[in-house]
C-alpha cells in the first residue's frame, strides 16, 4: 500500500527558484498535504507551506498541483497514478515569499476597501426578522473559506498584473453580491462595484466557479446578478434620482 | 539587533473568536489596539467549530432561560466550573449572538424569522444558534469583517515568544514575523491572551498546528497560574479512517440531528452507559429516544446526547471490548435514519468531508468514528468578571482561560465562551491600560535576551530534529496521559517529558530565518512540553474520576476533590509547582436552581 512517489516542488523566494525533485513515501488515504509534511519532517525541514485545518475548512493550503489551483489538504493522492510525477507550485497570481507561500496581501487590501456592512435598525423587540429563503442567497457566499483559488485562476489578474489596482477579483465581487443581497444591509454598493472594484472587467468565463472548493456558483449566482443590478440602476433614471436626493432603501 | 517596535494600549495575542471579540471591545472603549496572530487573519481554529453557539434565546423553546443554561453547564462540568463564569456566560450569551447579526452574520432562521437553534449534547433545550454545520466560519468571518471595518491593526503571521513584565505587571510582548524571521516588540500595559488550546501535544487531535499551548506557557512564565489542567476533552467522534485524517472532527450535530452510535454487532450501545447522574433525564428505550426528536416535552433525550466525556468513554470501552469497527472506532449512523436530502441540507460540510477525504457517502453508509483530543478545559486562572490573570495587565479569554467549563465542556459552550469572555477581557484590558499607560518601558536587555533565546536553535549544530521530538511527545501523551489514566503510566510520562526537555534544549534547525517551519516548531516545543507537564502532574495528583479526567485506579468521583481545584505555577527553579485550592462556592440563590429545574 505504501509506495514511493515522485514529487516536484518549487523551492525558492522572491529572487528566484526552481523545481526540485523528491522521492517520498505515500500511504493509503493520504492527501498532497500529508506528503508535503513528510518532506518537511524527513527531507526538507525548512520547506515553507501554509496550512491550518487539514480538512478543507480554513483555505490556507492553496497551491497549484500539476498546474491546477487546488487545496493541498483536499487533493487525494489516489487521484494520481503511482507512476505519475506530482508537481506542486505556489499560486502564480501572487508574489512568492518562499517555496509554496505567497504574498496574498492583495486580497486583504481589497477586503478592507469594501464599504462595511450597514444594517437597518433592529425591530421593536430587539430582534432582526428574516426568512430562511431570504438569507440563503447571501449564505452561499458566506461559505467562502478565502482560499483565493478563484483569485488565482481569474485571467483578469493572473495574466495582467496591471489590472490588480482596478479589479478586486471574483472573491470580492461575490462579497459585494453578498452584501447587496443581504436582507438587513442598507448601503448601495452598485456604483462602487463597477467603478472601484472592476465588475466590468469580468467577462464571465466562469473559471472561478470551477475551482471553488466550496462549490460556490460565483458567476451564476453572484457576479451575473450583480452585473444585472448595476445595469438596472444605470439605466433607470428614477433609481438614479432617488439615490441622489435621499436615503432610499435598497430594492 | 534589528527590531521593529510598536506602542499600543492593548495587544491581543490570537485572532480566533475570543481574540477578535476582545480587540473589538478594547477598540470601542478607546484603546489603541493591535491583534497579533500566527496565521493569516480568518484562519484561526475557530473556523473548525461546526455545531453552533449556545445561548438561551428561547426562540424555539420559551421555557429556556439563562438559569437552565447555567444549570446544564454546571452539570456538564460535574460542578467543578467556576460558578460565576458559568453564570455570566449563560446570562450574556444571547446578547453576544444578537450583536453578531448587527455585524453581518446570517444564522439559519426559524419559521418566524428568528435565529434558529439546534439540539446538542447536555443542553436541555434546542439552544445552539447555527449556520448549517459551519458556524465557526460564520463567527470568524463576521468578527474579522468587523475588525477590518474598525481599522484595528492586525499583525498576521507573527508569533509571540515572550511576555515582557516589570515589577508592576505587563509591559508588552516580544515576537517574530514568520515570513522574515525579523523580531518585533510591542510595548503595551495590557496583553490579552486568546491563543486557544493545547491539542498538538497529542497524537490524535482535531486541533490545528497553532494549538501548541503557547498562551498557557507564556502566562506561566510571566508569573500567572493555570487551573484545572488535568481536564482534557476527548471529543467522542473524530474520523478514524484513513490514517491521514484520523482525529478530524465529526460534529456532534450528526447526533443532534438524529444520528446514533452502534457497535460492530449493530447495537445502540449508549443505552448500556447511562450514568446515574444523568439517568433521570435520559431515555431508557430506543423508542423513547426516537420519539424525543419530535416531542421533547413527553420524552427524554437519547443517550447519544449525553455530555462528551460520557460518550467518549463509552466508545473507548466498546472498542477495547472487541466490538469496534475494522479501523478501531464505532459506527455513527445517520444514513439509515434520515433522508439523503435532509442530511445534505443539515450537514453539508460533513457530507463533503467524508466524500472527499474518506470516499464515504454519509447518506448511504455509516461513518467510522472514535475519540479525538479536542479541547482543554484547564487554562489561565482568571477573575471571572474581568478575565484578569494574577499578573496585573495580563488577561486571558477563550480556550486558553480556565474555570468556565469545569471538568468537561458542553458542545456549543465554546463559541459563546469566546464571545462573552472575549468582550469582558477587551473591556477590562482597555480600562487597565488607561491607568498605566505612561509608566512602562521595554528595557533593551530584556529584548536582547528574548532575541537570543529565539535564535538559539540556529547556533547549535548536529542537534535533534524538532519533528522527531514533537512526534515522541505526541506519542507519550497519547499512550500515557490519554482518555483513561493510571498512576504508573503518568509517572512514566513525567519521566519521558523530563528526557524530552533535555532533547529540546539541544534542538538544531537548518536553513535561515525566513518562513522556516522547522525553526517555528523548535520555538513551539518548549511550550508544548511545559503544558504537557502541567497536564500530567495535575492528572497524577487528582485521585478521582470526573469529566474529562478518568482514572482507572480511582474510578469514582470523590467528595473532597469535588471542592478542590489544582493550580499550576512556575517554581523558582523553572519546574511546574502544584497547589490545591478550594473551589469557590456559589451563593444560595444559584444553588437553588439545581433544585427548581429538574
Ligand atoms: S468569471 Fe469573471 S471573475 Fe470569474 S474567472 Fe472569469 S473573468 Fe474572472
Ligand atoms: S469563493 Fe471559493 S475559490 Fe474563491 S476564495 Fe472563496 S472559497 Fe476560495
Ligand atoms: S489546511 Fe485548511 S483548507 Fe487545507
Amino acid at each position: 500500500m505504501t509506495y514511493a512517489a515522485s514529487f516536484r516542488v518549487w523551492r525558492g523566494d522572491v529572487t528566484g527558484g526552481d523545481l526540485q525533485d523528491f522521492t517520498v513515501d505515500v500511504n493509503e488515504g493520504e492527501v498532497v498535504l500529508d506528503v508535503i509534511h513528510r518532506l518537511q519532517a524527513t527531507q526538507a525541514g525548512d520547506l515553507a507551506v501554509r496550512w491550518n485545518c487539514k480538512a478543507g475548512k480554513c483555505g490556507s493550503c492553496s497551491a497549484e498541483i500539476n498546474g491546477r489551483p487546488r487545496l493541498m489538504c483536499m487533493t487525494r493522492m489516489s487521484t494520481f497514478g503511482e507512476g505519475d510525477t506530482v508537481t506542486v507550485t505556489p499560486l502564480r497570481t501572487f508574489p512568492v515569499i518562499r517555496d509554496l507561500v505567497t504574498d496574498v496581501s492583495y486580497n486583504y487590501d481589497k477586503a478592507a476597501q469594501i464599504p462595511a456592512f450597514n444594517p437597518r435598525p433592529r425591530e421593536a423587540d430587539g430582534s432582526h426578522r428574516m426568512q430562511q429563503v431570504d438569507v440563503e442567497r447571501s449564505q452561499e457566499f458566506r461559505k467562502c473559506i478565502e482560499c483565493f483559488l478563484c483569485q488565482d485562476t481569474c485571467h483578469v489578474i493572473r495574466d495582467h498584473e496591471g489590472n490588480k489596482g482596478a479589479f478586486a477579483g471574483p472573491r470580492y465581487l461575490i462579497r459585494l453580491a453578498e452584501l447587496d443581497m443581504h436582507p438587513l444591509d442598507v448601503t448601495d454598493r452598485r456604483d462602487a462595484a463597477q467603478d472601484d472594484f472592476g465588475l466590468g472587467y469580468c467577462n464571465i468565463t466562469k473559471c472561478c466557479s470551477e475551482v471553488c472548493p466550496e462549490g460556490i456558483h460565483l458567476t451564476d449566482n453572484g457576479i451575473i446578478p450583480l452585473k444585472e443590478r448595476v445595469v438596472d440602476r444605470r439605466f433607470d433614471p428614477l433609481t438614479w434620482l432617488g439615490s441622489k436626493i435621499g436615503r432610499r432603501p435598497k430594492d | 539587533m534589528e527590531l521593529e517596535r510598536h506602542e499600543y494600549d492593548v495587544v491581543v495575542v490570537g485572532a480566533g473568536g475570543a481574540g477578535l471579540r476582545a480587540a473589538i471591545e478594547a477598540h470601542e472603549n478607546g484603546a489603541r489596539t493591535a491583534v497579533v496572530c500566527k496565521s493569516l487573519l480568518g484562519k484561526a481554529h475557530t473556523v473548525m467549530a461546526e455545531g453552533g453557539i449556545a445561548a438561551a434565546m428561547a426562540n424555539l423553546y420559551p421555557e429556556d432561560n439563562w438559569r437552565v443554561h447555567f444549570r446544564d453547564t454546571m452539570r456538564g462540568g460535574k460542578m467543578l466550573n467556576h460558578w460565576r463564569m458559568a453564570q455570566l456566560h449563560a446570562q450574556e450569551a444571547p446578547d453576544r449572538v444578537r450583536e453578531l447579526e448587527d455585524w453581518g452574520a446570517l444564522f439559519d432562521r426559524t419559521a418566524d424569522g428568528l435565529i434558529s437553534q439546534r439540539d446538542f449534547g447536555g443542553h436541555r433545550y434546542a439552544r445552539l444558534a447555527h449556520v448549517g454545520d459551519r458556524t465557526g466560519l460564520e463567527l470568524i468571518r463576521t468578527l474579522q469583517q468587523r475588525t477590518v471595518a474598525l481599522g484595528i491593526d492586525v499583525y498576521m503571521e507573527c508569533t509571540v515568544t515572550r511576555l515582557l513584565t516589570d515589577d508592576d505587571g505587563v509591559t508588552g510582548a516580544f515576537g517574530y514575523w514568520r515570513e522574515s524571521g525579523r523580531f518585533v516588540a510591542w510595548q503595551a500595559p495590557s496583553v490579552v491572551l486568546a491563543t486557544g488550546g493545547i491539542g498538538k501535544s497529542y497524537k490524535v487531535t482535531s486541533n490545528s498546528w497553532e494549538y501548541t499551548g503557547d498562551g498557557h506557557s507564556l502566562a506561566l512564565q510571566a508569573g500567572a497560574t493555570l487551573v484545572n489542567m488535568e481536564f482534557v476533552q476527548f471529543h467522542p467522534t473524530g474520523m478514524v479512517w484513513p490514517p491521514s485524517v484520523r482525529g478530524i472532527l465529526v460534529t456532534e450535530s450528526v447526533r443532534g440531528d438524529g444520528g446514533v452510535l452502534k457497535n460492530s454487532a449493530g447495537n445502540r450501545f449508549m443505552f448500556d452507559y447511562i450514568p446515574d447522574f444523568f439517568r433521570k433525564e435520559t431515555a431508557e428505550t430506543e423508542d423513547e429516544a426516537d420519539r424525543w426528536y419530535d416531542d421533547k416535552k413527553n420524552n427524554r433525550r437519547p443517550p447519544e446526547l449525553l455530555p462528551r466525556d460520557e460518550v467518549a468513554r463509552a466508545i473507548n470501552s466498546e472498542v477495547k471490548a472487541g466490538r469496534g469497527t475494522p479501523h478501531g472506532g464505532v459506527f455513527l449512523d445517520i444514513a439509515s435514519r434520515r433522508s439523503a436530502e435532509y442530511i445534505r441540507k443539515r450537514l453539508p460540510s460533513m457530507y463533503h468531508q467524508f466524500k472527499e477525504l474518506a470516499e464515504v457517502d454519509i447518506t448511504a453508509e455509516a461513518m467510522e468514528v472514535g475519540p479525538t483530543c479536542h479541547y482543554v478545559m484547564g487554562g489561565v486562572e482568571v477573575d471571572p468578571d474581568t478575565e484578569a490573570a494574577r499578573v496585573p495587565g495580563l488577561f486571558a479569554a477563550g480556550e486558553v482561560a480556565g474555570g468556565m467549563h469545569g471538568s468537561n465542556r458542553l458542545g456549543g459552550n465554546s463559541l459563546s465562551d469566546l464571545l462573552v469572555f472575549g468582550r469582558r477581557a477587551g473591556l477590562a484590558a482597555a480600562e487597565h491600560a488607561l491607568k498605566r499607560i505612561d509608566r512602562i518601558a521595554l528595557p533593551d536587555e530584556a529584548l536582547a535576551d528574548a532575541a537570543r533565546a529565539a535564535l538559539a536553535p540556529f547556533d547549535r549544530e548536529g542537534g535533534e530534529n524538532p519533528y522527531a521530538v514533537q512526534h515522541d511527545l505526541q506519542q507519550t501523551m497519547h499512550d500515557l496521559v490519554g482518555i483513561i489514566r493510571t498512576a504508573p503510566e503518568m509517572e512514566q510520562a513525567l519521566e519521558r517529558i523530563a528526557a524530552l526537555k533535555e532533547r529540546v534544549a539541544n534542538l538544531s534547525v537548518e536553513g535561515h530565518r525566513q518562513y522556516n517551519p522547522g525553526w517555528h516548531l523548535a520555538l513551539d516545543l518548549p511550550h508544548m512540553l511545559v503544558v504537557s507537564e502541567c497536564i500530567a502532574r495535575a492528572a497524577l495528583e487528582r485521585q478521582e474520576s470526573r469529566g474529562g479526567h478518568t482514572r482507572d485506579d480511582f474510578p469514582a468521583t470523590d467528595a473532597e476533590w469535588a471542592r478542590t481545584n489544582l493550580v499550576c505555577s512556575r517554581a523558582p527553579d523553572g519546574s511546574v509547582a502544584l497547589t490545591r485550592q478550594p473551589l469557590p462556592q456559589m451563593p444560595g440563590e444559584l444553588a437553588e436552581i439545581f433544585e427548581e429545574v429538574s
